[in-house]
């Protein structure tokens, strides 16, 4: 099935052994010049590109004190070098979240301190070449800014904010990566990831309204551009058409229509993802998060709430204010924005949603934190909420669930391992030994307790297992929704489900 | 004055200026970059209380390293609060008259010196021993090393093996302090632990020493989980809106 070694999964982790340059060979797709330059990006190596790069570096150490701070007080602890998910599952020796920014702070080192101008042998600091560039280029695209090195660094370095920056110098000297580039461009022109039009989008949604009546016998609205809906829903567009995304928009489709709130989806603003944050380019992140706003007040839409999508709710929650606000325009009574999981738990607490265990039976459940939602948001307005929300949905829905090890749940767990514009098939080894670490987790809980399934809250995490399940032996389909599983269980008023359970059938 | 103290009083002005102005420097930078994004590793403390909560436990505790790794922590927790209470006891050598609590602490401060040590060792033998640790691990990493355990080892010599005329070296600092400098006694225990405490002091605002005050400006650690709360924004960013609405 694929033309590199995948990894075995272990009964228990194991610590791999440093292998040195055993995934230098991978690297994605450059992006060609007319991906580059409506990002305001050159399309190939400009002449005096060193200069610019190391002007690029300096501007950027101007900007963010985290990456001020980070590249000077790293110590060298190794606490982080069994932590990510790409060492563990490559043992590349550059894959060691400390390695992977040393190549950053070695040049940093040489151009911008004392000791790396005059002693760069003492203290590793290097001249950038185009050497430096391409291992840049390799090893900061084998990391998908999943911040689990940050949890256990003692003064929280965060690989993501290095790996971010690195990428924006690349881009800089126009050695940007297709996938994220190409994406961004569609983003900005047709209003999607996808590149899906307003015609296509509509005619998607007619034909799930047509599945919802089919089976439940109730008429379920999936309301395109629609002035004056109350909610203004933002969602990956992989959510319109892709497995198993769009069960979980079927989801949270019948949750809008119990709650008996209006809503819309914005042909404008048809994408949560924002891939801006992926390349560390603040300028492109925000334009990406403007068209929110603009949706927003076209449509007068008085609350935003965000569909299942990791890095989308890490820039809403955490960004979105900040790229876009104030939002003074929208309703101050709800958060701004709402994840779609801490509206549909409010629903259950409130007991206003009827939730029929048993149809989801047939599934015995697993939850995979997405890492950016585990440690790049929250939920619910406390501490630790992103955990306990997504399954307090499960729960409610489903008889049988069970957590995976401790040390890979919660703020400890794995990325899926195409996070971060990792997801694409010219990083196909990467994102199937990236995989390791969750895939022995899930391997436990099989074992153990007989799950068959795991959810998810990311549409990322949703394509990435769909296509590297197969290579640990699982099946595909064994990744769900977690508005999937809701959706499942959900008795709708009026609906033949209810009839059913109620005796009144007939 | 002989030269070696003449050469220890200008060592010693030099280090402190370098140290103070060096460290200065650098905070200022940490403090005057803006922070553009609310980035804190979450879940994160929702208040400012819990942010000073978390530092502190950071900084007391070392609560990230514990999680990450038994060994580095406990060698690593060794030294840093051996270090600590051997810093503390040697405040008897520039205090006059020496503050009670220094007294009290001064026997254990004693023993600390040990634990300095072996902890240093320890974090060492690591740069050997695990793989990982051996390849990221630069020169630097180790000559550091060596200097604080030159440091340790020549402070318990004095402590252990060789006295030092410890009452002239205190009339040696006070001396410094009130700009009137005294002569230094000169035995190789004495001249060695005080030139590799300079050299320290000299390397500290140029190199990884920088981890102490820098991890209170870790935006990671010192943010409050407040993004749907507060609006955040830094004036370079700010700059971008500015004419657009």
């Amino acid at each position: 099935m694929a033309d590199f070694e995948v990894p075995v999964l272990n009964e228990y982790p194991v610590i791999p052994k440093v292998k040195e340059g055993v995934m230098a060979h991978s690297a994605p797709f450059l992006a060609a010049e007319k991906f580059q330059t409506p990002l305001g990006f050159p399309g190939e190596l400009p002449e005096n590109w060193k200069e610019v790069a190391i002007d690029k570096m300096g501007e950027l150490l101007g900007k963010y004190r985290s990456l001020q701070v980070f590249l000077d007080i790293c110590v060298h602890c190794g606490a982080c070098t069994d932590k990510c998910h790409y060492y563990l599952g490559t043992a590349d020796a550059k894959n060691m979240p400390v390695a992977r920014q040393e190549l950053l702070r070695k040049v940093y080192r040489r151009y911008f301190t004392f000791a790396g101008k005059y002693f760069p042998k003492l203290v590793g600091a290097v001249d950038l070449t185009k050497e430096v560039l391409d291992d840049w280029y390799s090893y900061f695209h084998q990391c998908s800014q999943c911040r689990r090195c940050s949890v256990f660094c003692p003064y929280g370095i965060d690989t993501a904010e290095i790996s971010m920056a690195a990428r924006e110098i690349l881009d800089t000297v126009g050695k940007g990566q297709k996938y994220c580039n190409e994406i961004i461009g569609k983003v900005f022109v047709v209003g999607n990831n996808l590149g899906l039009p307003e015609p296509a989008l509509r005619d998607t949604l007619e034909g799930l309204e047509e599945e919802i009546e089919e089976d439940t016998g109730v008429k379920v609205r999936l309301p395109l551009d629609e002035k004056g809906a109350e909610i203004l829903l933002i969602t990956p567009s992989a959510d319109f058409f892709a497995e198993p995304h769009v069960d979980g928009l079927i989801g949270y489709a019948k949750v809008f229509h119990e709650a008996g709130v209006s809503w819309t989806v914005s042909s404008k603003a048809s994408e949560a993802a924002n891939f801006g944050m992926f390349i560390g380019s603040y300028e492109n992140m925000r334009r990406v998060a403007l068209r929110i706003r603009e949706a927003a007040l076209e449509l007068g839409a008085k609350r935003i709430v965000f569909g299942e999508c990791g890095h989308a709710w890490r820039v809403a929650y955490s960004f979105l204010d900040t790229l876009a606000g104030p939002f003074d325009f929208l309703d101050q009574n709800y958060p701004i924005p709402q994840h779609i999981c801490e509206f549909t738990n409010n629903l259950i607490k409130e007991n206003k949603l009827r939730l029929n265990k048993a149809e989801n039976d047939h599934m015995k459940l697993t939850f995979h934190d997405s890492c950016n939602v585990a440690r790049g948001a929250g939920m619910g307005n406390v501490e630790g909420g992103q955990f306990t929300i997504p399954r307090a949905l499960i729960k409610a829905s489903c008889n049988y669930f069970y957590d995976m090890p401790q040390d890979t749940i919660h703020d400890a767990t794995f990325c899926c391992g195409g996070g971060g514009g990792l997801l694409t098939d010219d990083l196909m080894e990467v994102r199937v030994k990236g995989a390791q670490p969750r895939m022995e987790a899930l391997k436990r809980v099989t074992e153990e307790h007989g799950v068959t399934n795991l959810a998810a809250i990311c549409a990322i995490c949703k394509s990435q297992f769909a296509k590297t399940l197969p290579y640990y032996g699982f099946t595909m389909d064994q990744i769900v929704s977690v508005h999937q599983l809701v959706s499942n269980a959900i008795v709708l008023k009026g609906s033949e489900q209810e009839a059913e359970l109620d005796g009144t059938a007939e | 004055m002989t030269l070696v103290t003449t050469l220890y009083v200008g060592l010693f002005y030099a280090a402190t200026i370098i140290l103070i102005v060096g460290v200065a420097l650098r905070i200022k930078k940490y403090a005057q970059t803006p922070s553009p994004l609310k980035i804190p590793t979450m879940p994160a403390p929702r208040t400012q209380t819990g942010v000073v909560m978390r530092i502190f436990r950071e900084v007391v505790f070392f609560e990230s390293l514990f999680r990450a790794n038994k060994w580095t922590w406990i060698f690593g927790y060794l030294f840093h609060f051996g270090l600590l209470l051997v810093l503390l006891r040697h405040l008897r050598y520039f205090t006059e008259p020496v503050w009670f609590w220094v007294n009290w602490i001064q026997p254990f401060g004693k023993y600390a010196a040990f634990a300095m040590v072996i902890g240093l060792l320890g974090l060492w033998g690591r740069r050997f021993l695990v793989d990982r640790v051996r390849y990221i691990s630069t020169p630097s990493d180790h000559l550091i090393l060596a200097l604080l355990v030159g440091i340790g080892l020549s402070g318990l010599g004095m402590s252990y093996l060789a006295h030092t005329d410890i009452v002239s070296v205190k009339t040696f600092f006070l001396g410094l302090m009130r700009l009137s400098p005294q002569p230094l006694p000169a035995d190789a225990f004495l001249l060695t632990h005080l030139a590799l405490v300079a050299l320290l002091m000299i390397i500290f605002p140029i190199s990884k020493l920088m981890h102490a005050p820098g991890v209170f400006f870790s935006p990671t650690r010192n943010q409050t989980d407040s993004s749907r709360e507060k609006r955040h924004i830094a004036s370079w960013a700010q700059q971008l809106e500015a004419g657009e609405r």
